[in-house]
């Protein structure tokens, strides 16, 4: 109980951090980073959903990332359909493809799964690239329009949109907290742990894939919908294999099949980033080792390495509290 | 008739693993199948509980064609097992572990996952109960947080068994239930084995340990190269001249 009470209060103290940080810092820089950091992680959570709870690697993950920012933006921009409406109909749209390609794609298992989720993410890359009348191949889309005014509130300004996708990200975090901690949840996860066994205890595995699959590709549509109306100009680049890669690292580093993982590997990767950028691309060939160390060493990164030494103390602190009963019991009876 | 094969066959490529197998349990009492290594016991196993398609004949449960059912649908049917090496979630604790055997018996979904609602509430405090009701009847009482990884084999086997329990199954198929535990534990297994029948919870067991089998089984099946050598008592297996060349030997029955 008391445990609980802990998590819950640590849980709300970081939440208001994230509400009253705009008054403590005034950086319209840092506004950017940090929204941008909010929209990643919902991508983030996406991935974790699918790869990290029920164990299917998914490597089209930028592909739906894709199909959300340029379904808004090819909505809005040449259809000049109304935000909102635009924001539905590109999640509708991105759950629609995810269904029919998770359909196929979960006839496979394994390294399998992730070769073919691989080849499906390049080809929805080439798709974006090569069909310039609709997307606007290289060149991209410009000027894709920000939500419109809520009465009073404005989406313009760098405050305004860190609080909009603040918003958007804790509403993730609650569906994924929901999620995860239902039966939904312990079916997933049983699936992770043997889908063998899962059948055999009565679980329609395909079915609650599927369900899986197709959540996943929400929450990369959702994510790539939020940064399409914040960058405003969207360019093949955001459904390349490097994309994947990116949400793949945050996952990692934070821990995979973790619930705050997400954030913790999203803002630390990006602030690292951030701090290396003059190095460019090189920045990787310190990424790479560290990313092999974590990963060798702490599978379940950051968080889940910090699990596990917090269970390795509270064993010790049980040895320890259990050793001193029984000398001070031996003490009483000698 | 409660659960029979009717000419069962499974090929895989040239070699016929379980070869026309005609078998019948009995409902109410301990089945067991033994064999040499090989013989084919636990892909008769994987035939009935769905995992495997026959390559002919039928298995037919309380009247209903089951062959080419998949595995849920069969669970769901009442139809538990377990299997030769153990597939636990090493590194969640033993009330994870179990409380998702229920899990056949609920309906919630993710809608009421989102919206944490009644029947989600409900599920999850019937799915608890189970748990703890299974865990108690397996001898597990208050093993419900420790750490599987952390438990011995033997416990391990519980854990398996209480699982299996856990889907509300009128039959259960343990396959070597007793391999690797030592003299001891395999009698609080058979032990556990006889409490389930008890329960009106058919069992069907595949097992090398001939001590066991014999002091425990109602009816034995013999399989060999995939084909059923003889069926019948105790006695009237030990005493099989087919059996005893091919399987028990001389001093196999100890
Ligand atoms: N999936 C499979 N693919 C090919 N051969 C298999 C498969 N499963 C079992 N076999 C073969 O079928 C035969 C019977 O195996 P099995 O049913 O495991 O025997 P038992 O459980 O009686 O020791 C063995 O020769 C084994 O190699
Ligand atoms: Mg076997």
């Amino acid at each position: 109980m008391t445990a609980r009470f802990k998590h819950k209060a640590v849980v709300l103290s970081i939440v208001l951090l994230a509400l009253l940080l705009p008054f403590i810092i005034q950086n319209d820089y840092f506004f950017h980073i940090m929204t941008l950091s909010f929209i990643w992680m919902i991508g983030v959570y996406g991935l974790n959903l699918i790869a990290g709870y029920t164990g299917y690697l998914s490597l089209a993950h930028a592909g739906f990332f894709a199909i959300g920012a340029y379904s808004l933006g090819i909505l809005t921009v040449k259809f000049e359909i109304h935000y909102w409406l635009a924001f539905f109909l590109a999640c509708a749209i991105t759950c629609i493809i995810g269904l029919v390609i998770g359909l196929v794609a979960l006839q496979t298992k394994e390294h399998f799964f992730a070769i073919y989720t691989l080849c499906v993410g390049y080809i929805i890359y080439l798709v974006i690239d090569k069909w310039e009348s609709l997307t606007g191949g290289v060149r991209g889309l410009i000027g894709i329009p920000v939500p419109p005014d809520l009465g009073p509130i404005s989406f313009r300004s760098p405050v305004s949109q860190y609080y909009f996708n603040l918003f958007f990200l804790l509403a993730a975090i609650f569906m994924m907290y929901r999620i995860v901690h239902s039966l939904t949840g312990r079916t997933l996860i049983a699936i992770r742990n043997s889908e063998e066994l899962a059948q055999t205890i009565g679980i329609s595995t395909m079915k609650n894939k599927l369900v899986s699959f197709v959540l996943s590709t929400f929450f990369a549509a959702l994510s790539g919908i939020l940064y399409a109306s914040f960058i405003r100009f969207i360019g093949p680049d955001i459904s390349y294999i490097t994309m994947t890669f990116d949400f793949l690292i945050f996952l990692l580093v934070g821990g995979i099949g973790t619930l705050s993982g997400p954030i913790v590997g999203t803002l630390l990767i990006v602030w690292i980033s951030q701090q290396l950028q003059f190095l460019q691309d090189y920045r990787m060939l310190i990424f790479g080792p560290l990313l092999t160390l974590l990963i060798i060493f702490y599978p379940k990164g950051i968080v889940g390495g910090i699990f596990s030494w917090k269970m390795k103390m509270q064993e010790k602190k049980k040895r320890l509290s259990m050793s001193a009963k029984s000398a001070t019991q031996r003490a009483e009876e000698g | 008739m409660f659960l029979e094969t009717r000419q069962l066959t499974k090929q895989f490529g040239g070699l016929v693993a379980v070869d026309h197998v005609n078998f019948s349990v009995e409902k109410g009492k301990i089945n067991a199948i033994i064999g040499p290594n090989g013989a084919g016991k636990s892909t008769f196993f994987n035939l009935i509980s769905g995992f495997y398609p026959p390559s002919s004949g039928q298995v037919m449960f309380k009247g209903q064609d089951i062959t080419r059912l998949p595995p849920n649908k069969i669970a769901k049917l009442g139809i538990a097992r377990t299997f030769q090496t153990t597939h636990l979630f090493e590194q969640a604790n033993v009330l994870d572990n179990v409380l998702i055997g229920f899990r056949l018996r609920t309906k919630s979904n993710l809608i009421d996952a989102l919206f944490l609602t009644k029947r989600l509430k409900r599920e999850e405090e019937q799915s608890k109960e189970k748990a703890f009701e299974v865990l108690k009847f397996v001898g597990l009482t208050n093993m419900e947080n420790k750490i599987v990884a952390n438990i011995s084999q033997e416990e391990k086997k519980r854990v398996a068994i209480a699982l299996a329990l856990a889907t509300e199954p009128e039959i259960i198929f343990l396959d070597e239930p007793a391999a690797g535990i030592n003299p001891e534990e395999t009698e609080g297994l058979a032990n556990l084995i006889e409490k389930i029948v008890q329960h009106n919870i058919t069992v069907c067991l595949i097992e090398h340990k001939m001590k066991m089998v014999m002091n425990l089984a109602h009816k034995i099946m013999v399989l060999n190269h995939g084909k059923k050598i003889a069926e019948g008592t105790p006695e009237e297996i030990q005493n099989n001249e087919t059996v005893i060349k091919a399987y028990l030997g001389g001093s196999a029955i100890a």
